[in-house]
């Protein structure tokens, strides 16, 4: 037995491990009981540690095609985006739709439904796949194709439909390694809703929110617009070698801070620093892919940040129509409550899809708190206002939301269970994320 | 030998982790890899991976370390000598096992040393007449002093490491550099479910990429992680008349 816990480190469950190296590994695996895949453990919550068997996927970890022409990938589902990236960037591809890490696995992100700061134009990761092979109740292998019912319930599904074992999917032919940003200060938070309305046609867009301040300026913000640079938007010196960006070094965090290293004041310190430090440079510049979509990669550990008690993710999507009093809602909730989110994301979501993903046509907020009484009991005033404003919650970011609250929010649970139990897998493919959840 | 490395690149018990860990190492230097294992059915995933991310040539080969009568032959038979040889061919058992039953003791004795040093005596043998190339020997911390918990293994690794030790003396001079891996303990199939201490526990990768620059450097033994030099060092320092009593 070993004690194993998501990202946030928060809430460790005791949990068997075993490492899958084929797919006669996860057969194994299921002939001894209930069990959950887990990627590289990048999911927040409990959704990949079981009260049962944790099957480590990294051991299949294999890239099985590629088509150079249409950027095709065929891979098993230990594979690493980074590793994507390393492979094919160099060549001209670059993934479709990546979250704020490259250190998540294939399998994760399907079963997330992962998106990124393209969703509202383009949707999750789901939408670049065109089938999954899951290894169902019955110890057989699936190819669920794009379209299919399986497909549908396996993207986003957590891994509950079965074990993920190999994926095709699609990547974006890019011209560099670069991308050109155009970072946009706002001073209210209805001010940054109308820059990201109005700017629906960047291909990629992101706002952070400084959450500390109240008052009139509360939700003012740095909107964050992105495309992939072109050869022409490279300076000369650098369109001989389009795909060589600057080598980062990887820092490490050795011990947990003290949960005290992380407090009311250095989150206050470090969102009014981030807000002008942004505002001192506005307008057009090329980052370098790595920078740009994953900031906090740079450090290896960032998680110990928050200390032993870890830290826990709140992100919930709210419907268009209520986006802008439900997001007024939500901060007015944090900032009366005295926490603050050291780093608060707003985005705008594109159309919904498959039948149990995330992302509903609107707008997304994530938040990180540390783990405490204050942080867990702001948390519930948080779901009580998504729940008012029809919105949904990310169970790829979840580890302590009330059952209740998740029926509340999500009338396709109901369908879910029922595909679970129709299909054995309700008794089979169990994480303490789905036990908590009644899923 | 230093500088770029060049291949192909053979690589013996290519089924196991740390295989594939120095296959991947090497092929995103661009070198062609031979894999070579028992059942090479098994490495079809394997050659794929390889092609898909390095566009590098990949070849399968049979070979059973147990049957040194076939050796010559195997090495013959591959498409081209290779420039580097990396032995990762072992096997571990049970040690009360092994120690209760000699059968068992012998196929670890055999498995760790006498299939590892004959096909690397072949090679070695090809690559002194050629004038050049690298033989690596991934051997083990566990063959640097005998202990109770596991000297089946350890003393088989033994006379694997004092072998490397006497090709690489042999060979020093005729353009064949051999290399003595002693990993300590690695994450790999061969350690799961142990309880290992995270400080000397060692990732795959990192041993693939340890072995990449030791090949590139011309490093004789290397530790893939410095304190198991430390740590080895105080094991060997203990007197024999203490150090039976204890259990380490």
């Amino acid at each position: 037995m070993t004690r194993l816990s998501g990202w946030g480190r928060f809430r460790p469950v005791e949990t068997r491990v075993a490492k899958a190296r084929g797919e006669a590994d996860v057969a194994a695996a299921l002939a001894g009981g209930p069990l959950i895949a887990r990627g590289n453990g990048r999911a927040y919550g409990d959704s990949a540690v079981s009260p049962g068997l944790t099957l480590d996927m990294r051991g299949m970890d294999r890239m099985l095609s590629f088509d150079p022409v249409r950027g095709v990938l065929v891979a098993e589902a230990g594979v690493l985006l980074a590793d994507v990236i390393a492979a094919f960037l160099p060549r001209g591809w670059f993934p479709a739709v990546t979250p704020g890490t490259k250190f998540v696995s294939l399998g994760g992100a399907i079963a997330a439904d992962v998106h990124g700061k393209n969703h509202h134009l383009d949707g999750g990761f789901g939408a670049f796949v065109d089938w999954v092979e899951v290894m169902g109740a019955d110890g057989k292998i699936a190819r669920a194709e794009a379209g299919s019912d399986l497909f549908d319930w396996t993207v986003g599904g957590m891994g509950l439909t079965g074990v993920i074992l190999r994926a095709q999917i699609r990547l974006r032919p890019v011209e560099t390694g670069w991308i050109v940003q155009d970072m946009r200060a706002t001073q209210t938070l209805a001010a940054t809703i109308d820059m990201m309305e109005a700017t629906n046609d960047a291909p990629y867009s992101v706002a952070w929110l400084d959450c500390v301040t109240q008052g009139a300026m509360m939700g003012r913000g740095l909107v964050m617009l992105g495309r992939h640079a072109r050869l022409e938007d490279l300076p000369r010196e650098k369109r001989r070698k389009p795909f060589a960006t600057p080598k980062k070094p990887v820092l490490r965090l050795p011990v947990d801070l003290p949960a005290a290293a992380l407090n009311g004041v250095t989150r206050r310190v470090f969102n009014a620093g981030y807000y002008w430090n942004g505002r001192r440079k506005p307008g057009p510049r090329l980052v370098d892919w790595d920078s740009y979509f994953y900031p906090l990669d740079a450090i290896l550990d960032w998680n110990r940040g928050y200390g032993r008690a870890g830290f826990v993710q709140f992100q919930c999507a709210l419907p268009q129509e209520a986006a802008r009093p439900g997001m007024a809602a939500l901060l007015g909730a944090i900032a009366a409550s005295g926490e603050a989110s050291v780093l608060s994301v707003l985005k705008r979501f594109g159309a919904e899809r498959g039948r149990f993903s995330f992302p509903m046509a609107g707008y997304t907020l994530a938040l990180d708190f540390p783990a405490n009484d204050r942080s867990l009991k702001l948390m519930e005033r948080l779901d009580a206002i998504t729940l008012d404003h029809g919105g949904r919650f990310y169970l790829a970011k979840d580890a302590r939301m009330p059952r209740a609250v998740m029926e509340a929010a999500d009338p396709r649970v109901a369908a879910f269970r029922a595909m679970r139990e129709r299909s054995g897998a309700a008794g089979l493919f169990v994480s303490a994320q789905s036990e908590r959840l009644g899923l | 030998m230093s500088g770029a490395v060049k291949g192909p690149v053979l690589i013996l018990g290519a089924g196991s982790d740390i295989a594939r860990a120095c296959a991947r190492a090497f092929a995103a230097r661009g070198c062609a890899i031979q894999l070579a294992a028992r059942d090479p059915a098994r490495l079809e995933a394997d050659r794929a991976d390889l092609e898909t991310r390095y566009g590098v040539a990949v070849s399968l080969h049979a070979v059973d370390a147990l049957e040194v009568e076939s050796h010559e032959d195997v090495v013959a038979r591959l498409p081209d000598l290779p420039m580097v040889a990396i032995c990762a061919v072992g096997l571990m058992g049970d040690q009360d096992e092994n120690a209760g039953d000699m059968r068992r003791a012998a196929l670890v004795f055999r498995s760790n040393f006498e299939g590892p040093a004959s096909l690397l005596g072949v090679l070695a043998n090809r690559m002194e007449a050629r004038g050049s190339g690298t033989i690596v020997g991934i051997s083990s911390v566990a063959g640097e002093r005998g202990r109770a918990s596991n000297y089946i293994y350890g003393s088989a690794k033994a006379g694997f490491t004092a072998y490397l030790s006497g090709l690489r003396n042999r060979l020093a001079g005729r353009g064949v550099h051999v290399v003595t891996v002693l990993p300590g303990f690695v994450a790999t199939k061969m350690t799961e479910g142990m309880d290992l201490p995270g400080p000397l526990l060692a990732q795959p990768d990192e041993v693939g990429r340890a072995i990449l620059a030791a090949v590139e450097k011309g490093r004789d033994v290397i530790h893939v992680r410095r304190i198991w030099r430390l740590v080895m060092a105080v094991i060997k320092a203990i007197p024999e008349g203490i150090f039976k009593k204890t259990s380490i």
